[in-house]
């Protein structure tokens, strides 16, 4: 990699979910436009490349009601960016938007139109489901099978970049994707939405390979890290890419404090507020599939059996390997508890898997993330904050300034595009790639 | 019922995707022409913008989503309500209903929904659909405003409770499952988006789909002005709150737009301050679609709504105000909320 290694960040704002400290004084209100427009400002005021919103498309369930323990509602992304288009001026605008669930022809025009209002900041983070579950809130719940997502997703990408090509009628008719559209929204000054790519399947590295200008990547930690970009880099050879062509950022939290001793003692008190003892019983009762609200989460395990049932999606999307084998999990879990001496909490904040976060001072962190950017095993970062604004103000007021000192991260936007900020190519005119 | 009184300001609307909205040398798509136009409309006191749409291109151009027109310059205003046209035949209902819920919440209880339900079967193709008959037509209609107002339901005004001791967000007694089945589709609910500000956002429909979709605002279009009244009349007798006349307008030069249905005004800023006039006894408010939206708006600004103001025949939208509000429409009781919790 060249000496001029640029780091780009992004915020990854899922709005919702058990990392937010709702219960925190500093915690703005979650679904108010004014603490959006505030976020973003506060992000072009650090130069970040873009501001990421997730995506749910059903409220997460406990048990068949509603979880009530974390943080839920959320606007619609692609009108939500729109509004904070007119209110910002820098910033990139990403939407996660899935596959499964929508229409191409319409998708394709709303982002696009979100791109050209934008002036060009508009981005699509891509995701699939085969979730059944989910599809019960769609005209068609349940349709696609989980093997075949990714090609419902790919002919629907093509299908989406021919639209924003602009080069007359797209028609498409298969068991997958049928559509007979015309294009209606002029080119962007950035030719058409970046696209990122987050599934991290071998399907969805293949999508990436082909269709992806960034991917969203799960592998943060450096040895995982590097391994991502060889075999992406693999992948991009053998369809014709070149190795630059898309940009890795893996998703990442960052605590920073004023000494190591400082960050690691905040870092572990977030994590106790995340996982409160609460969502410690709750995150059992998702396995146990029962009500074990009569447990003392600083007790023992529940002495009753767990019901025969796999887990359901109902608490969000399950990865394919804890689709089985809940009981001998919970074996495993059973021991742990007897062999340690642990209460349900103990247990739980043992057994949780820990987000990737950097925690340590500023300077140290932005040390770690010069060397990550210098050895080209990543190009930046998409954060996830867990207090806002507080955790992202502090990203910006301090950290930001010690990766411009390391010559690793802009002085000012250079740019007004998307495309621009992330330093990829341009979009030919006319061009479906 | 008593007569309507003959004094009651009417709520003036302006479709600014006319036939010509560009002013000379201005790209009408242009994001800052966009929010010129919007922002010309808000200063001239006009109570509602409506954005028109269609998955199809119009007429040898382009076109941008209306919803997301709507919610670029939601931020860049704060009085005038705004409205996108979205189609319930081309739509998810699900997505639709977030879309309009988030408009609703990022203008501070200023959106409305333009009901369309078209049925070309080239809009159809866009989203793989066959052709619908004109009954299946009317139920699609019928469902999905249905499903998208039981969805504005789904989250009670107080479902967010942020109850420190007990470590709850939310209540779950008050985020409901909306199980709505129609004739072709099933919704379980709840929505991603809580409650819009509103409660439930201003539905406007051609009045001739009023039975199926139940608005808050009938748009009658008809050339004469004897029908106009007359279906009003129907509108209301049949239960829908608010009627606006829709009428197409042209000052002076500009030669009249092709054969629309609506009302008609070529003529003198004056002529039009008297039709208005004499439409106010009969309907609650009228939808303007100028000619030529660059010229045109500065006339209705400077002449037409200055004069409606002395005779008492037009009120701004207060700032802060909901667009339910500047209706004089009730904010509705949640649907949900008076169930017994289970």
């Amino acid at each position: 990699m060249s000496m001029t290694a640029q780091l780009h960040l992004g915020v990854f704002y899922t709005g919702v979910g058990p990392q937010f400290l709702w219960d925190d004084p500093g915690n703005a209100p979650h679904t108010e436009i004014e603490t959006y427009v505030a976020v973003a400002r506060t992000l072009e005021r650090g130069l970040f490349d873009a501001f990421f919103l997730g995506e749910g498309l059903r409220v997460r369930e406990n048990r068949g009601r509603v979880h009530s323990l974390d943080v839920a509602g959320r606007p619609d992304a692609i009108t939500q960016l729109s509004a904070l288009a007119g209110a910002t001026g820098h910033i990139g605008l990403v939407a996660t938007q899935n596959t499964t669930y929508n229409y191409p022809a319409d998708l394709a025009r709303r982002l696009a139109s979100l791109d050209f209002l934008s002036g060009g900041r508009a981005g699509w983070n891509i995701v699939t489901t085969d979730n059944a579950w989910t599809g019960a809130n769609f005209r068609r719940g349940g349709w696609l099978k989980h093997e075949r997502r990714y090609e419902r997703a790919a002919g629907f990408v093509t299908a989406a970049k021919a639209l924003w090509a602009g080069d007359g009628p797209v028609e498409r008719d298969d068991d997958l994707v049928r559509l007979r559209a015309a294009p209606t929204v002029p080119r962007s000054p950035q030719g058409r939405p970046v696209l990122f790519q987050a599934g991290d399947s071998a399907g969805g590295r293949e999508l990436a390979a082909r269709h992806a200008d960034v991917v969203f990547s799960a592998n943060t930690a450096y040895d995982k890290a590097l391994a991502y970009a060889t075999d992406l880099r693999a992948r991009l050879a053998r369809v014709g890419r070149a190795a630059d062509a898309v940009r890795i950022l893996p998703g990442a939290t960052v605590v920073l404090g004023d000494s190591p001793a400082d960050a690691a003692a905040r870092h572990e008190e977030i994590r106790r507020r995340q996982i409160n003892p609460q969502r410690a019983l709750a995150f059992l009762e998702q396995y146990w599939g029962r009500d074990l609200s009569a447990y003392d989460p600083h007790g023992p395990l529940p002495d009753v059996d767990p019901t025969d049932e796999e887990l359901d999606p109902s608490r969000g999307t399950i990865s394919i390997e804890h689709r089985t084998g809940k009981l001998d999990r919970i074996r495993q879990w059973r021991e742990l508890a007897e062999a340690k001496h642990l209460s349900i909490h103990q247990l739980v904040l043992e057994v949780q898997p820990r987000q990737p976060t950097f925690v340590g001072t500023p300077g140290q962190v932005a040390d770690e993330w010069a060397r990550y950017v210098r050895d080209g095993v990543v190009d930046g970062f998409n954060l996830s904050p867990y207090l806002v604004p507080a955790s992202l103000d502090e990203v910006v007021d301090k950290l930001v300034p010690e990766l411009q000192d390391r010559g690793v991260y802009r002085t000012a936007y250079t740019g007004t595009t998307l495309r621009e900020h992330l330093g990829l190519a341009p979009v030919p005119e006319g061009a479906r790639g | 019922m008593t007569s309507r009184t003959r004094s009651r300001p009417l709520h003036i609307a302006l479709e600014i995707d006319g036939a010509s909205t560009a002013n000379p040398g201005a790209d009408p798509l242009s994001p800052r022409h966009l929010a010129e136009v919007v922002a010309g409309a808000e200063r001239a006191g006009l109570a509602l913008a409506t954005f028109d749409d269609s998955p199809l291109p119009p007429d040898g151009g382009l076109r941008l989503d209306a919803t997301t027109r709507a919610a670029y310059v939601a931020t860049l205003t704060d009085r005038i309500a705004l409205a996108p046209a979205s189609h319930v035949t081309t739509a998810e209902p699900f997505h639709l209903a977030a879309q309009l819920a988030s408009l609703d919440h990022a203008t501070h209880g200023r959106a409305a929904w333009l009901v369309g339900a078209t049925a070309r079967p080239e809009a159809l193709a866009t989203v793989g659909r066959p052709p619908i008959e004109s009954g299946a037509l009317r139920q699609e209609v019928a469902d999905v405003v249905e499903v998208v107002r039981r969805l504005w339901d789904s989250w009670e005004d107080d479902a967010v409770i942020k109850d420190v001791a007990t470590g709850r967000y939310l209540d779950p007694g008050k985020v409901h499952h909306v199980d709505f089945h129609g004739e072709t589709f099933s919704v379980k609910g709840p929505l991603i988006t809580p409650r819009p500000p509103q409660g439930s956002l201003v539905v406007l429909a051609p009045d001739t789909l009023a039975a199926a979709a139940r608005p808050d605002v009938a748009l009658v279009a008809d050339p004469d002005p004897d029908e106009v009244r007359r279906r009003a009349h129907h509108a209301r007798d049949h239960g829908t709150p608010l009627v606006f006349a829709e009428a197409d307008i042209t000052f002076g030069a500009t030669g009249p737009i092709g054969c629309t249905g609506r009302l008609r005004h070529h003529g003198s800023p004056a002529d039009l301050v008297s039709l208005l006039r004499t439409l106010a006894g009969s309907v609650d408010g009228v939808r303007l679609h100028p000619a030529a939206l660059a010229t045109d708006l500065p006339v209705l600004a400077g002449q037409v709504l200055p004069a409606l103001r002395e005779a008492g025949l037009h009120a701004p939208p207060e700032t802060g105000a909901t667009l339910r509000e500047s209706l004089g429409l009730a904010r509705p009781a949640n649907r949900f909320a008076a169930l017994p919790k289970g």
